[in-house]
């Protein structure tokens, strides 16, 4: 009986998550107070350096891009996802199928589906054969290695994780509040906005959250979608921990990442939806 | 529900297009004759044929297997138990414990890579199977516990208390009554926990050492050289592979929607 009580149950996954989470991002926030060693390690002592070093306009340059690409990638996802989680609600014997549709794609490789922006997208991928073949364009356009491919890629790998808790909101969504709208005399349109939208709101704020984190941290993206312009924080702590070698410095922008993180989960970690 | 108007059906459809057209077409063109265009030029499965021929694809399946296994052994394991203390144990740490199976969740996955290759780097472990192994249960145990903790509150805690009423010890009653119960969930979450590891490569690119390279690190290296059929194959496989796992999962789970 004592071995099933929880303190020992809990132990392993408490010493596996401590071990190999919390302690990692410890050692990261270590490492970035510390000065640079000779082959990019580090050396003993105290150095507030990386952090100054990251109020150059080059870097802040590119968490502003970073920033800003996140956002716009939110804002597509929402204007995209809102409709979609919509239908799903509304899509009585067919709701299990498209659940299931939205789920896939978030377990599929997002490597492999990053690849497959590019066969899409290249010089003599489908889109730019099938503009050709149409006589619309009379050379390939460049869409591959821009920001727009980036952007694409992010909200096409991205999509889902904002349907997911939307549909969650909406399914809750008691109809006969709209019943009653309805009958009092609200027209569809506003129906929407005084009686959809804010029923929805936890939803909404949930999916905003896991589309923007991931996409403030995406390397992969950037790093095979977009050009050496359209470099992302993730492509520069990659580079860091990588051919620049100064993993102090990786280390200190993988901790800007964080704070950013830790600030918007703050507010939503005390009314979190059962998405997860 | 009412039933939705014309306008949400047609987003809904683009939206789902959108979604899986993508990895569709390059499925369809692992099939293609044609080496370069993008033009449609007979079907083949020489693509699929020459991969296994290719020593590096072999050796990178059979790391990918190993990793995807072992870590599903033990983040299954170690995220069953947790998930069963939760619902026992004292209340005190709860917020605690909630913290840490939620963050690992949430933190972009470059964070975990480079925190991880730092924690190895800094005592001094050499990077290989083993590394891939720990980092592939550290973000796996989340969602285990996740999954399992569904199943065990859509159960009936009654019936625990029943076998130990009519005189089965706790041992016992938890053997012969919860497990059987809880074994959907725990299946299920271990699907997801090999699908995971066998798909990811953010985490598995910044602990993997020289000949440990998973199917995604080669897929990777192979997609940064030049786009080839080859790679769609590769990568149709991978898909079908976590696509089957997902079928599954889903099957096990409880229904989200009534």
């Amino acid at each position: 009986m004592s071995v099933l009580r929880g303190r020992w149950l809990l132990a392993p996954g408490v010493f596996w998550l401590v071990a190999f989470f919390a302690i990692p991002v410890a050692v990261l926030a270590g490492t970035s107070l510390m000065p640079r060693g000779i082959y990019g390690g580090v050396t003993a002592g105290f150095t507030l350096e990386h952090y100054s070093r990251f109020l150059d306009p080059l870097y802040l340059g590119i968490l502003a891009r970073t920033l800003l690409l996140s956002a716009i990638c939110t804002a597509i996802c929402l204007l995209a996802g809102y409709p979609v989680a919509l239908g799903i609600a509304r899509s009585g014997r067919w709701k299990n199928l498209l659940l299931f549709l939205v789920i896939l794609p978030l377990w599929t490789s997002f490597l492999v589906r990053t690849y497959a922006m590019i066969f899409l997208l290249r010089d003599h991928g489908l889109i730019n054969e099938t503009l050709m073949a149409l006589g619309i364009t009379s050379a390939p356009l460049h869409l591959l290695y821009t920001r727009g491919a980036v952007l694409a890629g992010l909200v096409y790998g991205l999509l889902p994780l904002m349907i997911l808790p939307l549909y969650t909101s909406l399914e809750k969504l008691d109809p006969t509040l709209l019943e009653a709208a309805e009958v009092l005399g609200a027209r569809p349109l506003s129906r929407f906005w005084r009686v959809i939208l804010p029923l929805s709101l936890p939803g909404t704020i949930a999916g905003c959250l896991l589309v923007f984190i991931p996409s403030l941290g995406a390397f992969l993206t950037p790093d095979l979608l977009g050009g050496a312009k359209d470099m992302m924080i993730g492509s520069l702590i990659q580079n860091q921990f990588g051919p620049a070698r100064d993993w102090p410095f990786g280390s200190a922008a993988s901790v800007v990442v964080m704070v950013v993180v830790l600030v918007a989960m703050l507010g939503w970690l005390r009314r979190r939806p059962e998405v997860l | 529900m009412r039933r939705a108007p014309r306008s949400i059906v047609a987003l809904t459809t683009l939206g789902f297009i959108t979604m899986h057209v993508p990895v569709l077409v390059l499925a369809v063109f692992s099939f293609n004759r044609s080496r370069y265009g993008a033009s449609w030029e007979g079907f083949t499965l020489d693509w699929y044929r020459r991969l296994a021929e290719r020593p590096d694809i072999l050796a990178a399946l059979k790391v990918s297997l190993v990793v995807g296994g072992l870590s599903t052994a033990i983040a299954t394991t170690i995220g069953t138990l947790f998930a069963v203390g939760m619902t026992r144990g004292p209340r005190r740490g709860a917020a605690w414990l909630e913290s840490l199976v939620l963050l690992p969740i949430v933190t972009p996955e470059i964070v975990m890579g480079i925190g991880l290759l730092a924690l190895f780097a800094t005592l001094g472990i050499a990077l290989g199977i083993t590394t891939i192994v720990i980092a592939h249960v550290a973000f796996s145990i989340p969602f285990v516990i996740v999954v399992v903790r569904a199943r065990l509150a859509g159960m009936d805690r009654t019936l625990e208390e029943a076998a130990m009423t009519l005189g089965a010890t706790g041992r016992s009653a938890f053997l012969k009554v919860t497990l059987p119960l809880l074994w959907p969930g725990i299946i299920a979450a271990a699907l997801l926990a090999f699908t995971m590891s066998i798909d990811d490569f953010v985490i598995t690119f910044f602990v993997a050492g020289p000949g440990s390279s998973t199917l995604p690190l080669v897929i990777y290296a192979m997609a940064r050289r030049a786009v080839e059929p080859s790679i769609n194959a590769v990568s149709t496989l991978l898909v079908a592979a976590s696509t089957l796992l997902i079928l599954g999962f889903d099957r096990l789970s409880p229904r989200r929607g009534s």
